[in-house]
């Protein structure tokens, strides 16, 4: 970090934002895929367990991604709209996404008593498997340098090849699969249940050992399809530590799952989760649209940063009690 | 520069990769089909404007770009209008439920109870939806408009932070106070509640800051062709300039957060959305009393809901008339549209309906009611109203739409008024409960208030055109360079429809269906539990 210009500090939140989001939301939708693969003998109170973890926090959770898409478009406009013009496709695709996640849940939850409306049930599973891969399709796209302006700013884009490549899709697999990682490793410790417990953490096992897969291939296309960030990940001793040190978490969380030292297994997987997102922040290496645009060239007028992050200050004074509170009348008392 | 003309266009046919299906329901006879009403209805504007479209594209294809255009404002349309229905239940709703909350704290009638519970069954529901159609819209902004958010996103970007807050706040205090009841005091519980009206309430009135700001932009300087100009008010900007052409130098995001139009806006909406639930609730409660005319527990949600409506649909004529006396002074041209003004002249007569002809430039069939215009727009009857005839042609909005949409939102709003107060008179003399012909007069009203706040809102976007920012941005100039928007449009189309029906369902099922005989029951021996 050379300078903490404003524009960093926005550049920063951002990425705060994606952070609190992928772990708190990001577990939200991975409990929609452990409904979608519910399976074995007490795979309806493993659906029972779910609806109850996510039910009264989603939407509050949710609000991570207003939040991150207002930090861009208040501070990094022409990215903004660069993004949004390019990944049209995707986006429209993640929202219809988002939509039919959430609307289908409230469904589920209120819908006739006697089950006659299992559909929602689905369509709340699948959606929720489907929007965490197009959002990494989105994140993946949206960093790997193939987002192209002109000289006026404009974006210059035929709407498709952005996002219709490997490395895209790779992060997209990796997201999904680190998002039902994060989940199974909290159901292991608000269940009660050994029973229960036993059957997400090995659920859990399994999506790490995936997103393992999945960050090895994205690391493999990101030669080619995102080499700015490929050379970053790769360039300096720092970048090496700190993957070493992910991968020790993962691995330390695998080892606290296998005996069941369930609090600390979260802890070392939040961690991990925690990890990627700072090496793709570091990965951005000071850039809003890499290869294009520095978050310095990009921010919008100071007149406005400086108030916004006042205001962001004081609203997190607020928010912060309110939060504390959320989690703790919900948190760990089942 | 415009998104189509700056090389956008050459790179098209990266297009041809997308799978047939998106071709075929992209052709231009199904997005026509599915924007038909809209062509039908904006003619004047589409007339108005050909000639600007083909020179935005330097005459390639202005039609297919009018079609894209045009498939962008009918699905900004149609998500605006499918979310404000839920933005406004969600701001109302729960000043309901903490009503009946806190009579049941204070009173221990079960009624009220299970009136607070179903009550915030349906605000959980309906939140839910609100929640997730406003997240799309938050990219939608950007993925329909991204010239304008280019722009205008940093200048506008302190009442969408600030809402950003007022949402986090209000989902926090719904989880908490529909899970949270045997989890929390009953006193917190109720503070819950109160702070998820509150929220909603700050939520709304945040958002309609940045839709005031595109009706009165302000609070930012910007240089043009090498001079700088502050804009400290929409009328420092020097006519004819572009703002995708300026560049934003400085914003001052507290003058652009409070412009001249916010607070009229604001209180408007606020009001309307209380009194629009107040008679909402009342009506479909009214509906239920018709088949169950002895039901204690809708005629308890009938009395706590109606005075509700009756209050705020007084108040919202006010507010209306505060925004009128607004538009007159800032927005002239939306005023003279909305009341089919053509002629400038003092003393100016209210028209009431009939259709004004553009080329004809007078409107023909309206019921004209002398001095009204005047009074209404300045408090004067002998004021001098500006009339459309003193604007170039092509600032003008669709003038049907716009008349007619304002005629229907103050007959609507008036609608609103007498048959609240008729109601809340019956229900004082205790003739309410026995009076059929009340309450189906009453439950036909409960749908009222959407459709006076949708026809507001047609007022005040299709008021507004041809400006996404007035008098500095044409939204033609706004629009995303994406082609096949028909796309997106039928499948937000068949979403929304198909989430609207559910919706409905679930309600009719939970919130609305006469609890037993056994459930009264159940609620009376055993207070405390739900």
């Amino acid at each position: 970090m050379a300078d903490l210009s404003l524009p960093t500090v926005f550049g920063l939140l951002i990425a705060v934002s994606v952070w609190a989001y992928a772990l708190t939301a990001g577990a939200d939708f991975g409990g929609g895929v452990w409904d979608l693969l519910a399976s074995g003998p007490r795979k309806t109170e493993h659906r029972r367990a779910i609806a109850h973890a996510i039910g009264p926090i989603w939407e509050a959770n949710h609000v991570w991604l207003i939040l991150c898409i207002v930090l861009l478009f208040v501070a990094f406009p022409t990215a903004y709209a660069a993004l949004l013009t390019a990944l049209h496709i995707p986006v429209v695709a993640m929202l219809v996404g988002i939509t039919l996640r959430g609307a289908a849940f409230v469904f589920r939850a209120y819908g006739p008593a006697d089950g006659t409306w299992p559909g929602w049930g689905a369509v709340f599973a699948s959606a929720s498997a489907v929007t965490p891969v197009l959002l990494g399709v989105i994140l993946g796209a949206a960093s790997s340098g193939a987002i192209h302006l002109d000289t006026t700013g404009q974006v210059h884009t035929d709407f498709v090849s952005e996002w219709w490549a490997p490395f895209p899709w790779a992060v997209g697999a990796m997201v999904l699969a680190l998002f039902a990682w994060l989940a199974a490793v909290y159901l292991t410790v608000a269940l009660r249940e050994p029973a229960l417990r036993d059957d997400f953490a090995r659920r859990a096992m399994l999506a790490n050992l995936a997103f393992g897969g999945c960050a090895a291939l994205a690391a493999w296309t990101a030669r080619e399809g995102a080499p700015h960030l490929f050379a970053v990940l790769t360039a300096s001793a720092m970048a090496w530590t700190m993957q070493v040190v992910t991968a020790a978490a993962a691995l330390g969380a695998l080892w606290a799952l296998h005996k069941r030292r369930y609090a600390l297994a979260r802890v070392l997987a939040a961690a991990q989760v925690s990890l990627v997102v700072a090496a793709w922040a570091v990965a951005q290496n000071g850039q809003i649209l890499v290869g294009q645009l520095t978050l310095l060239q990009a921010a919008a007028p100071d007149g406005v940063l400086v108030p916004v992050l006042v205001t962001l200050g004081l609203g997190s004074l607020a928010l912060g009690p309110a939060f504390w509170w959320l989690f703790r009348v919900f948190g760990e008392s089942r | 520069m415009t998104p189509l003309n700056s090389g956008s266009l050459p790179c098209l046919r990266g297009v041809h990769g997308l799978p047939p299906w998106f071709k075929v329901l992209s052709e231009r006879r199904f997005v026509n089909a599915v924007v038909g009403y809209s062509l039908a209805v904006d003619r004047t504007y589409c007339q108005a404007h050909s000639t600007g479209a083909g020179r935005l594209v330097d005459g390639a294809a202005p039609v297919s770009a009018m079609s894209d255009l045009l498939a962008a404002r009918t699905l900004m349309a149609l998500s605006l209008g499918f979310h404000i229905v839920f933005a406004v239940i969600g701001m109302a709703m729960p000043v309901l439920m903490v009503l009946a909350e806190r009579r049941w704290q204070r009173d221990r009638d079960p009624l009220d109870r299970m009136l607070a519970d179903r009550w915030a069954k349906g605000t959980a529901i309906l939140f839910a939806i609100g929640a997730v159609s406003g997240t799309a819209l938050s990219f939608e902004l950007g993925l329909l408009w991204p010239t304008f958010m280019r722009h205008a996103g940093p200048i506008v970007g302190m009442p969408f932070s600030l809402e950003g807050f007022a949402f986090f706040l209000e989902s926090i205090f719904l989880g908490l106070y529909l899970y949270g009841r045997q989890r929390v005091g009953e006193r917190a519980h109720l503070l819950c509640g109160a702070m998820v009206a509150l929220c909603g309430m700050a939520s709304g009135a945040l958002v309609i800051a940045a839709n005031a700001w595109m009706n009165t932009p302000q609070g930012f300087d910007v240089r043009i062709a090498g001079v700088v100009h502050a804009i400290h008010s929409p009328t420092d900007w020097p006519i004819g300039a572009r703002l995708a052409a300026a560049e934003v130098l400085a914003i001052r995001p507290w003058e652009a957060m409070f412009n001249p139009a916010f607070l009229s806006q604001a209180l408007h909406m606020v009001l309307a959305s209380l009194a629009t639930v107040g008679l909402a609730v009342a009506g479909v409660h009214a509906a239920m009393l018709l088949r169950d005319p002895e039901n204690a527990f809708h005629r308890r949600a009938v009395g706590l809901a109606l005075p509700m409506a009756l209050i705020f649909s007084a108040l919202v004529p006010l507010s209306g008339d505060l925004a009128a006396k607004h538009i007159a002074r800032h927005q002239p041209v939306k005023l003279a549209a909305a009341e089919a003004h053509f002629h400038t002249e003092s003393g100016a007569a209210l028209l009431v309906g009939g259709i004004p002809d553009a080329k004809a430039g007078q409107t023909v069939g309206a019921l004209a009611l002398p001095k009204l215009l005047s009074i209404l727009a300045f408090a004067d009857p002998d004021a001098t109203v500006r009339g459309l005839l003193d604007f170039p042609r092509d600032q003008w909005p669709p003038l049907i739409v716009t008349h007619l949409a304002f005629d229907l939102m103050v007959g609507c709003g008036l609608a609103m008024v007498s048959v609240s107060a008729l109601a809340w008179w019956l229900a004082r003399k205790g003739r309410l409960w026995r009076s059929r012909g009340a309450l189906r007069l009453l439950a036909m009203a409960a749908p009222l208030g959407f459709v006076a706040i949708e026809a507001g809102w047609v007022v005040t976007e299709v008021g507004r055109q041809p400006w996404i920012v007035r008098g500095m941005m044409r939204t033609a100039e706004a629009v995303t360079p994406m082609p096949h928007l028909g796309v997106p449009l039928a499948a937000f189309a068949v979403l929304y429809s198909v989430l609207a029906v559910v919706c409905a369902l679930l309600l009719r099922a939970h919130v609305l269906a006469s609890p037993t005989a056994a459930q009264l029951a159940a609620a009376q021996t055993e207070p405390g539990h739900g």
